[in-house]
């Protein structure tokens, strides 16, 4: 039996593939969709990933260092190394801001890291591309390819002008940002300095504050000055485990002894991908489902319209004894081809168009493979009004 | 099946109840024997084409009995319980327009019918060009119905009212849109067929150049026929 859908397909190939082509791009959208949120959650594991860490110690009650703020005090790991299980714990500082110099601004995640080394002291950077290592205290830095800078760079960040040593790959936050990273210290004055009118009110205000600045009690004022313009606090402490301890149960002691609350891997994956970009993949799925509903109109009208066009053909094809069947599958195959026609256009328009977008867009075979038998699925609905119209369609109506 | 035709007694068809009912066919008998050619003329609204639908197992007639070859088909309700398959198999038609599929060439729309009732596809094909050959247009077996002529194209939709080879054909005025050359070259087609298939064609026409050729016309007027002989004239 030849194919019926097959041949009329190649009769109008041209309304065929202009009209797959159209789909086609609605489809492309719909996985580039699919890909911006595989991509957000994909920069979410790769922050936790790059952090080396197998604990994240915060403040206590709250969601940080990634979805709250969390202030720690910045000698609490030191208390941390004492505790059984725990192999290495350094501080960390988490700080999302514009950098740039004049040729180069782009809003950026810096990241404050303990002095210490790569591979062993978690938050540094695992690997780079280019350069080398943060080695000073002080004004040099580590950034990310996305963000635009070669080695050897200089940008601001605040009031500090810093050099790019070194170039990582795929270090960004969970909202894509490509990271920064730089010496701790620096980090911390970065994250609380005041300009210097604002330094001068708040000494003002403590000089003027009689709780403070006590007739005979010498030095007071003083102190209380320097302890405001110094910042001892960082976001969260990583902590790296010795083999053999279980996240839960380190976790679990540095919760009781410490009063501090630690988040395992799984736990701030969870808090990363469940709470974090809730929202926005919410959003994609209402965009996702829109699309649909887009597709499978446009593939049900194309379809309706093909078969209107047939409508005196398939009247003769029932006078002359073709079954139901036989025209519910010509109308069914022409709509799958049109969606095959239209998968094929989307998944490479996806492919090429992917890089070009500011934010990671993943585009995973498993999505493809659910995509492609989605568009399947979206066809064989969207033709069952063109096929119950073909079936309604009395042979006599072939006949004068 | 053996051949004899198409024999049907006393079909009416009535359309509505009741104060609203139109009697399309009154008590309408007709024979056509194998082989022949008997023309169907009325004027419009006479219950040509409720006739045709009858005869071609569309619309169901209220009352009658209608006999193809050996078969009953209808007494006073279908006899056959698959109508599909007895107009595949056991109906040709032929229409006023050719109404050839617009995507099959001219092969396949001859070769379709066979392969729909389970002929291979290189047997029902290679009957497809026996036809063609016989209605004189083998050259054209390869094109799409939009490169045919008029008369090319009445031609292809002979063979494929002809191609399951069934006893009756129902030639819906089949030479309108032609000219008279042509008109008179598809008549001469559908005699030849039904001396050489044995095959009973009913023609329905207003073509006044063609109803001298019949040998037997059935003249219907409000639903009633009227048998003539007819003046037979060669071509």
């Amino acid at each position: 039996m030849i194919s019926l859908a097959g041949r009329d397909i190649l009769h109008t190939w041209g309304k065929f593939v202009f009209t797959g082509i159209g789909l086609g791009l609605l489809i492309g959208v719909t996985l580039v969709m699919a890909g911006v949120y595989r991509g957000m959650v994909d920069d979410g594991k790769a922050l936790l990933d790059n952090s080396g860490a197998d604990l994240w110690v915060v403040q206590q009650d709250t969601l940080g260092p990634y979805a709250e703020p969390s202030s720690v005090n910045d000698d609490v790991y030191r208390t941390l190394l004492a505790m059984p299980g725990v192999a290495q714990a350094a501080n960390v500082t988490y700080l999302t801001m514009q950098v740039g110099s004049a040729e180069n601004e782009v809003r950026a995640m810096v990241v404050g890291i303990a002095p210490g080394s790569p591979g062993t002291t978690p938050g540094w950077p695992p690997y780079l591309v280019a350069g080398r290592q943060i080695t000073r205290g002080h004004y040099e830095a580590v950034v990310d390819i996305a963000a635009g800078f070669k080695v050897g760079d200089r940008f601001a960040i605040r009031r500090n002008y810093y050099t790019v040593v070194g170039m990582t790959r795929r270090m960004v936050s969970s909202s894509g940002d490509p990271m920064v990273f730089i010496p701790l210290k620096d980090a911390q004055e970065a994250q609380f300095l005041r300009d210097n009118d604002a330094i001068w009110q708040s000494r003002r205000r403590s000089a003027a504050n009689p709780a403070f600045n006590r007739p005979g009690v010498p030095g007071l004022l003083d102190a209380v000055i320097t302890s405001q313009s110094s910042n001892t606090f960082v976001n969260a402490v990583l902590v790296t485990l010795e083999p053999g301890h279980a996240p839960e149960e380190v976790a679990a002691a540095i919760r009781r002894w410490k009063r501090l609350t630690v988040y395992t891997r799984s736990q701030m994956e969870g808090i990363l991908v469940g709470k974090l970009i809730a929202t926005s993949s919410r959003q994609i799925a209402m965009f996702l489902v829109i699309l649909a509903v887009v597709s499978a109109a446009i593939v049900a009208f194309i379809i309706y319209s093909l078969t209107m066009d047939k409508i005196r053909e398939i009247a003769v094809l029932k006078l002359i004894g073709t079954r139901n069947c036989t025209i519910a599958a010509m109308i069914m195959q022409q709509s799958l081809a049109l969606g095959v026609i239209g998968f094929v256009v989307g998944k490479i328009s996806a492919t090429f168009s992917a890089p070009v977008f500011p934010k990671y867009v993943l585009l995973t075979p498993m999505d493809s493979v659910a995509g492609f038998f989605a568009v399947l699925a979206i066809c064989i609905l969207a033709s069952l009004v063109a096929i119950r119209m073909a079936l309604m369609v009395d042979p006599a109506e072939a006949i004068g | 099946m053996s051949r004899k035709g198409i024999h049907i007694e006393g079909i009416s068809k009535t359309y509505g109840e009741g104060n609203t009912a139109v009697h399309a066919l009154k008590d309408v008998s007709m024979l056509v024997a194998p082989g022949e050619v008997v023309g169907l003329i009325g004027p419009s609204g006479s219950g040509k084409s409720t006739l045709l639908k009858c005869l071609g197992a569309v619309i169901e007639p209220t009352a009658g009995r209608m006999t193809l070859g050996d078969e009953v088909i209808y007494d006073d309700g279908w006899q056959v319980r698959d109508l599909r398959a007895l107009r595949r198999d056991k109906i040709g038609f032929v229409f006023q327009a050719p109404y050839l599929i617009p995507f099959l060439d001219a092969t396949d729309n001859i070769a379709l019918l066979p392969m729909l009732a389970g002929v291979p596809n290189a047997a029902a094909r290679a009957r497809a060009l026996e036809l063609l050959t016989a209605l004189d247009v083998q050259h054209r077996a390869e094109a799409m119905p939009s490169q045919l002529s008029g008369g090319e194209q009445q031609r292809v939709s002979i063979a494929r009212g002809l191609v399951n080879r069934p006893p009756v054909i129902l030639a819906d005025e089949p030479t309108a849109p032609l000219d008279s050359e042509r008109a008179m070259a598809v008549v001469r087609i559908l005699n030849d067929m039904a001396r050489k298939l044995e095959t009973a064609i009913i023609v329905v026409t207003h073509d006044e150049k063609i109803i001298p050729t019949f040998k037997r016309i059935y003249h219907i007027r409000d639903g009633v026929t009227h048998e003539e002989v007819g003046e037979g004239r060669s071509f």
